[in-house]
């Protein structure tokens, strides 16, 4: 707080109360305490009343009672007669999916395109530009609307369905995809992936302490690679090969069979991807340019071989630029996956809607989504938070 | 120095291979073993996929024809557009009055178009700026001079949009400004409020503000009281743009230094002083960019009001779109209004650029 030394304090040593700096911040805080708490209370009134005369009913009791309405697509079983409450978990699960494809598609995409900006060469620098260009400066919705559109008008019927490849089938009720027959080779499969991967990270730490105590380098991440495509394969070997495909066919006027990706999916995962990939692409551009050239060369003085530069000097480095915003690029991707409610792909916000319109209770729906979009973005936040700390710029 | 005639060696020409375009194609196009590759790559790739959407957009295309003709061709149906340009930029206006959201819309983009250049920054711009907008109110709402009053219900189509996104923009800037100083702010109080309000509204999508001004919204007002659907929408914008207008400002606080603070404080400026003639022109100018963005996302999202079931101009066109005659045309009528916010976006965008440019005062 500042001490501003008054004409009155150097005089008689007494300042006039509203004068004093400390009593007024006490004073301003105060109203504005005051004036807050006071609209908060009005608006609080008002809706009581107003609940009370429309006999809506509050709490959170309805999300036992019976959903009674179909939810198209669905990661657990779902069915009609199912409570709101597990309608809602189906929602938030798509959400899930969909944000989860999403930025992943988006990450590989970003950077893909981020570094063809910073491509010698022209052609590829100019469309990558053209790219970022048109997609930023189109809104999201309006993009969802076009693949949508797409979808339903430029392809055909599933009986004239566009076949470009052996098992992949593209019609206006999606994609189908063949997807190999279930068998117990696959879970197998993911097991071992999954151990090599828990072991590559063991390997990784004993191969950087061993550097540190003897200088003696270690592949470790060649090595873990090639354990990671040899080991599930030598599982699925184990287990006879199997190859059977589970084909989708023609039944009727849809497929049967397969694995089927919805229009709505595809369309608002197309309308994201290509919309946040394009402001990723400049995080990932922004990130490598701000390394000096001078680094690069210093790196390369000192013998670094051209991989050894970019792991150990580029990439440190541009990370910490890029990290911060990619991640609330990420959560822009995640709150933008609301926009599902506009072509009816049933994510959390199109589940609560309908909860609104069927009970009425907009308060406890509104205050539902705010919650769950508060959890994902403050848990990103509070990961943000300790990136930062771990990666900060150490000064004297 | 003695004159003497360059011998012959000095006119000899660069190689034909390093200079004109045969030079330009080696260094920017075929300058390492890959990058050949590649370009030979996006070409094919541009080869195969540019003819048939030339053909499809230009050649087999209809630009002004009916319905019917268009079911015949193969080609884009750009007629759609022409045929339900009426409704898709003025959506429900009354017709025979389209002359007002017109010059509405002529008088505002004429006044951003006026206001680009630095040296009309001044007290009589924002004497004419008020005069406009009241000039503009008129015109859209009527009611006075022997305009029939229009319902703000009815306002839609591209002129709602405009205005949608005009005034989150111009209300959204100083509140966000404010918010940032609580922010910064040496009481704890208001730093508190002021914190819960910005990470609050980040952390929630704009589309639950949206919901929350169309269905909560009449609930906390007292009986009998209600507040215009439109303008209920457009309070959800600004508050949602001033929580990210807040952040990006609290960047360019804290990037001034400490000293500039103190030399405020030294030349006996008070909180104001001090914020309005040092530290605020400084900050703002340099998160001009970001600025941009935020501004730049904010007329976009005014597309999502199509959620809650305004009439802007998306809606519009999907109105005109539903119509038996002319559905199978989206992807033509998508196009066209992606063009036409990518007009809007650009101009604004290229204006920020300048702006930054003449108001890089270092070194």
């Amino acid at each position: 707080m500042k001490k501003n030394l008054t004409a009155e304090q150097s005089g008689n040593g007494k300042v006039a109360f509203w004068r004093d700096p400390d009593k007024r911040a006490l004073f301003f805080q105060f109203m504005a305490l005051l004036i807050v708490g006071g609209v908060s209370y009005y608006l609080f009134a008002n809706t009581q009343a107003n609940l009370a005369r429309q006999s809506i009913a509050t709490g959170f009791g309805f999300l036992q009672k019976e959903a009674s309405f179909e939810i198209a697509e669905s990661i657990i079983p779902y069915s009609a007669a199912d409570t709101y409450a597990r309608a809602l978990l189906v929602g938030a699960l798509n959400t899930i999916k969909v944000a989860f494809v999403g930025i992943i598609l988006t990450t590989i995409l970003g950077t893909i395109i981020g570094i063809a900006r910073l491509s010698t060469n022209w052609l590829i620098s100019e469309l990558a530009a053209g790219f970022i260009e048109v997609m930023q400066n189109i809104p999201v919705l309006l993009q969802l609307f076009f693949w949508y559109a797409l979808f339903y008008e430029a392809f055909p019927s599933p009986r004239q369905a566009l076949h470009p490849f052996a098992g992949i089938f593209i019609c206006n009720r999606g994609l189908i995809f063949a997807i190999p027959q279930a068998h117990a080779a696959y879970p197998a499969m993911g097991i071992a992936l999954l151990a090599v991967v828990i072991g590559g990270w063991f390997l990784n730490k004993w191969s950087h302490k061993r550097l540190d105590l003897t200088g003696k380098m270690f592949p470790a991440f060649r090595v873990t690679l090639a354990a990671a495509i040899l080991l599930p394969l030598l599982v699925w070997l184990a287990f006879g090969a199997p190859t059977a495909m589970n084909m989708p066919q023609l039944r009727g006027f849809n497929f049967s069979g397969g694995l089927t990706v919805s229009p709505e999916f595809t369309a608002l995962l197309m309308g994201l991807v290509l919309y946040t990939s394009a402001f990723v692409a400049e995080i990932v551009r922004a990130g490598i340019q701000s390394i000096g050239r001078g680094q690069i060369e210093a790196a390369m003085a000192i013998g670094l071989r051209p991989g050894r530069v970019l792991q150990l000097v580029v990439l440190p480095q541009a990370l910490r630029v890029i990290v911060p915003p990619l991640t609330s690029q990420m959560l822009n991707l995640t709150k933008n996956s609301t926009l599902a409610v506009a072509i009816g792909y049933a994510d959390f916000v199109a589940v609560t809607n309908t909860t609104i319109n069927q009970t009425g209770q907009a308060i406890e729906g509104v205050a539902l989504i705010m919650v769950v979009y508060l959890f994902f973005s403050l848990s990103t936040s509070l990961f943000m938070n300790w990136y930062n700390k771990r990666t900060a710029l150490v000064e004297r | 120095m003695t004159t003497q005639a360059p011998s012959k060696r000095a006119y000899l020409k660069p190689p034909v291979t390093e200079v004109g375009v045969l030079g330009w194609l080696r260094s920017n196009l075929f300058n390492t073993w890959y990058n050949s590759l590649l370009t030979i790559f996006v070409i094919a790739l541009l080869a195969w996929l540019l003819p048939p959407l030339i053909r499809w957009g230009f050649i087999d295309s209809l630009w002004n024809s009916s319905a019917e003709a268009c079911r015949e061709t193969d080609g884009a149906c750009w007629s759609v557009i022409p045929n339900n340009i009426r409704f898709i930029i003025f959506g429900f206006f009354p017709s025979g009055q389209e002359w007002r959201p017109t010059l509405a819309m002529v008088l505002l983009i004429g006044m951003v178009i006026y206001s680009r250049d630095r040296s009309r920054w001044k007290r009589s711009l924002l004497v004419l700026w008020a005069i406009n907008l009241v000039v503009m109110g008129v015109l859209m709402h009527g009611g006075i001079f022997g305009m029939p009053s229009v319902d703000t219900a009815q306002w839609s189509g591209l002129p709602l949009t405009l205005m949608l996104s005009f005034f989150g923009m111009v209300a959204a800037y100083p509140f966000g400004v404010l918010l940032a100083l609580g922010r910064r702010s040496d009481l704890p109080a208001i730093k508190t409020l002021c914190v819960i309000y910005i990470e609050m509204i980040r952390g929630v999508p704009l589309i639950s503000l949206l919901f929350m001004s169309s269905v909560m919204f009449p609930l906390f007002l007292p009986e009998g009281v209600t507040i215009d659907k439109v303008l209920r929408a457009q309070i959800a914008i600004i508050l949602f743009t001033a929580a990210y207008i807040a952040e990006v400002v609290r960047g360019g606080l804290q990037a001034i230094p400490k000293g500039q603070y103190e030399a405020a404080d030294s030349l006996g400026l008070n909180y104001r002083q001090s914020m309005r003639l040092i530290i605020l022109p400084q900050a703002l100018k340099i998160v001009i960019p970001p600025t941009v963005g935020i501004l730049l996302s904010a007329f976009k999202d005014t597309s999502l009001v199509v959620i809650i079931a305004l009439y802007d101009v998306l809606k519009t066109t999907k109105v005109a779109l539903s119509n038996p005659l002319w559905t199978g045309y989206s992807t033509e009528a998508y196009i066209f209004l992606a063009l036409l916010y990518f007009v809007f976006c650009y101009a604004m965008s290229s204006y920020s650029r300048k702006l930054e440019k003449e108001l890089h005062t270092e070194h």
